[in-house]
């Protein structure tokens, strides 16, 4: 039986088990749409632009574990799409990317809606193929979704010229596995490097365990609960890895870094025995590395080689898959005697004492820190949440205390305002009977308002927690901070009336301005359970998130809230960002 | 320190594009880049000549075995390896300074090409270094126009990449 290009892929696509694309048609892709429109198999989620197309599959992919997938046409679809796929590859999520490009005799030749869509996402892909002839279509695909998956997984682009999705050929049988001599995914790590790191983890006598998004990508939380607990560390996570060990729990010390709690900060200053799992000492995280951990030696388990010894030289290096050597550590250790931590227990109980996220209330305004309180208390801590990108983000992570993996979904490397929305409208469709939240702010949703269109087409019901306090907060922040409060295009002026917005779009508004209001107004949110709902809630414009690491400083430099002057630092600190 | 990296890759559209910009992402240095077809006509062989402290280095490499067209990659310079670059070169020639130019051929072991009646078209093979010191041998006027190929390389007898 012969087929054509666009009813081949179509095939591909429903043999790697997709049941949802998230895309937008245009004329490169028109063929595609008209076998994709023939199967059954496939949910298709047409969104109002294409950012939030990589960004609905993104959200898909971080709550269910699976591949996201995109389609886009040709030209301005595909870069339209190139935020998204960034996000998507800063951190470390499986997507496939499929692009219409212009017919093969018109590449090169400026052609309508031409770009060189392989060149302008080569730097922001995991890899990209482009197709030269229909026979490439099946295995192409295998091989995408082959490397987006395994690994440290990423986005892959497979840019598709029209005519090859026309063309016919005979139907050969779907590739069930697939070789590549020039990648290999699966690595062992050595048994050598594990006993090295048992023995010296079991000498520590001030360890700290530093868990990243790779534990969550790595479906490895279970591992590390059983290895945390087994060994008495403490452990922090960073802002991507929090819920693979729950942040309810006594060994966890909250979020590290620029906005982590105090505990976590001093006790990877104190530290003697660093070990990072699936993180890679982002310099959020590690602030002036000069000042990081400077008693520490570093343990590093991370299954990609490029991230050891990148910013912090590893004294054992582990490349290897998270869950199987944390398996491999948890075996090592289970018979060893471990050296008496007591003291160091009692340190980072003083250190907790700080009580770093306490925040003052004042009357009259409602405090974010509130609004995120109320919202872990209102959905019992169960809610998946997703969040744009600024202070919402921040204090979302440090007040919902996460306790499951892929419960808390943000742009952590790229920072991209806008992922919210479409992300949570993703992670809806992925987990249809789980609560889901969307926390963001007065700048970061209108930059992906549009998808609120898509959420009513698709019954997406998700619960948008506003945080409007007329500014991009942030921005204010360190424009306090650093630049004398010269608030420089800071101030959110001619806001919409969020309210109305919402309710033209087909969902539920509501407008909160007073504390009292605040938790009846959740629990009526989260019991529409048809319904989005749009809860705008004016906080305070004036609150800061901390504690913070001023840029250049190092962990044990922490300012907290009512406790620190904030001042302006010499110019070296200008030049961080 | 100068670091002869030898990258074997997919013989495929594009891969050397991945590699350049690799590079130009990452803030490496290229001293001279040289790729052709191996004797398997589906993997091409680059050299690489950068300049980096180790850990740099040690960054290079890592990166361009994550890109997926390649196979493998090997630090020359971290092994017993022979390395070889060629020069063309146009040489201008008067009936005073012949002698003289065609006595630093000999030294040097450079081959005349091609001749005509003001200048010899010469062709050197060797280091980079015996390159740089025969072209300053000759006066910025000798010398009219000048092509190297950059350097290329192999791991020495005992070794195999």
């Amino acid at each position: 039986m012969k087929l054509n290009g666009a009813q081949i892929l179509v095939n591909s696509l429903k043999s790697e088990g997709v049941s949802h694309v998230f895309g937008y048609p245009g004329g490169a892709v028109l063929h595609i749409y008209d076998a994709l429109n023939a199967c059954e198999d496939i949910k298709h989620i047409l969104v109002r632009h294409e950012q939030g197309a990589t960004h609905g599959a993104d959200g898909y992919a971080r709550a269910s574990g699976k591949c996201g997938v995109t389609l886009v046409t040709s030209g301005p679809g595909i870069t339209n799409a190139v935020t998204g796929i960034a996000t998507a590859h800063m951190d470390s999520i499986p997507m496939v990317i499929i692009s219409g490009q212009v017919p093969s005799p018109l590449i090169g030749m400026d052609a309508f809606q031409e770009v060189d869509a392989v060149g302008i996402t080569r730097s922001c892909v995991k890899h990209n193929f482009l197709i030269r002839d229909i026979s490439e279509i099946a295995i192409t695909i295998k091989k995408a979704f082959h490397i987006a998956t395994t690994g440290r997984p990423g986005p892959v682009l497979i840019d598709i010229p029209k005519d090859i999705t026309i063309a016919k050929m005979e139907v050969e049988e779907y590739p069930k596995t697939i070789e590549m001599r020039s990648y290999k995914s699966t690595i062992k790590a050595s048994d050598h490097q594990i006993k090295k790191a048992a023995e010296m983890l079991a000498n520590s006598k001030r360890p700290i365990l530093y868990a990243g998004g790779g534990c969550i990508i790595g479906n490895s939380s279970k591992e590390l609960r059983e290895f945390t607990h087994m060994t008495g560390f403490p452990i922090t996570q960073t802002l991507m890895g929090l819920g693979a060990y729950p942040m309810t729990d006594n060994q966890s010390l909250g979020m590290l870094g620029m906005h982590g709690t105090y505990e976590a900060n001093m006790a990877m200053h104190g530290s003697d025995c660093v070990v990072a799992i699936g993180s890679r000492f982002d310099d959020r995280i590690t602030g002036n590395l000069e000042k990081f951990c400077p008693t520490a030696k570093f343990i590093h388990i991370d299954i990609d080689p490029s991230q050891i010894s990148k910013n912090v030289i590893a004294d054992i290096p582990i490349v290897g898959q998270t869950k199987q050597v944390l398996q491999a550590l948890i075996d090592q250790m289970k018979d060893k005697k471990l050296a008496d931590i007591s003291n160091w227990w009692s340190q980072i109980e003083e250190w907790r004492k700080v009580d770093s996220l306490a925040y003052k209330k004042s009357p009259g305004v409602i405090k974010p820190q509130t609004v995120i309180e109320t919202l872990y208390e209102v959905t019992k801590g169960k809610a998946i949440v997703t969040s744009d990108v600024g202070q919402h983000q921040m204090w979302a992570a440090q007040y919902y205390l996460f306790d499951e993996p892929r419960q808390w979904i943000n742009s952590g490397g790229l920072g991209t305002m806008g992922f919210g929305l479409p992300a949570a409208m993703g992670a809806k469709l992925a987990m249809p009977d789980r609560d889901v939240a969307c926390v963001t702010g007065d700048g970061s949703i209108q930059m992906m308002l549009q998808e609120l269109s898509t959420m009513l087409q698709y019954s997406t019901p998700v619960k948008i927690i506003n945080l409007n306090n007329g500014y991009l907060g942030m921005v204010r922040q360190w424009q306090e901070f650093f630049y004398e409060k010269r608030y420089a295009m800071s101030y959110m002026e001619a806001l919409p009336d969020f309210v109305k917005l919402a309710e033209s779009y087909g969902h539920m508004g509501i407008r909160v301005e007073k504390e009292e209001d605040l938790k009846p107004a959740l629990i009526e949110a989260f019991n529409q359970k048809e319904h989005t709902v749009f809860l705008d809630i004016v906080t305070d414009p004036s609150e800061n998130v901390f504690p913070m690491i001023p840029a250049g400083g190092g962990h044990s430099d922490m300012l907290l809230a009512g406790r620190d002057e904030m001042v302006s630092k010499d110019e070296t600190d200008f030049n961080a960002v | 320190m100068r670091h002869i990296i030898s990258v074997i890759l997919e013989n495929e559209a594009g891969a050397l594009s991945r590699v350049a910009g690799l590079f130009s992402a990452r803030g490496f240095n290229i001293e001279s880049l040289t790729v052709a077809a191996t004797t398997d006509s589906t993997l091409s062989r680059m050299t690489i000549v950068s300049v980096g402290d180790d850990g740099i280095i040690e960054q290079i490499v890592k990166q361009l075995d994550k890109l997926i067209d390649v196979v493998k990659v090997v630090d020359l310079t971290a092994t017993e390896h022979i390395e070889r670059e060629l020069l063309l070169a146009k040489i201008s020639i008067t009936s005073d300074t012949q002698v003289d130019v065609e006595a630093k051929l000999d030294q040097f072991n450079a081959k005349i090409i091609d001749a005509a009646e003001e200048v010899y078209i010469v062709e050197l093979a060797g280091k980079s270094q015996k390159i740089k010191d025969f072209l300053s041998a000759f006066n910025a006027e000798q010398i009219i126009e000048v092509s190297r190929t950059g350097v290329t390389g192999v791991t020495g007898v005992c070794h195999k990449i």
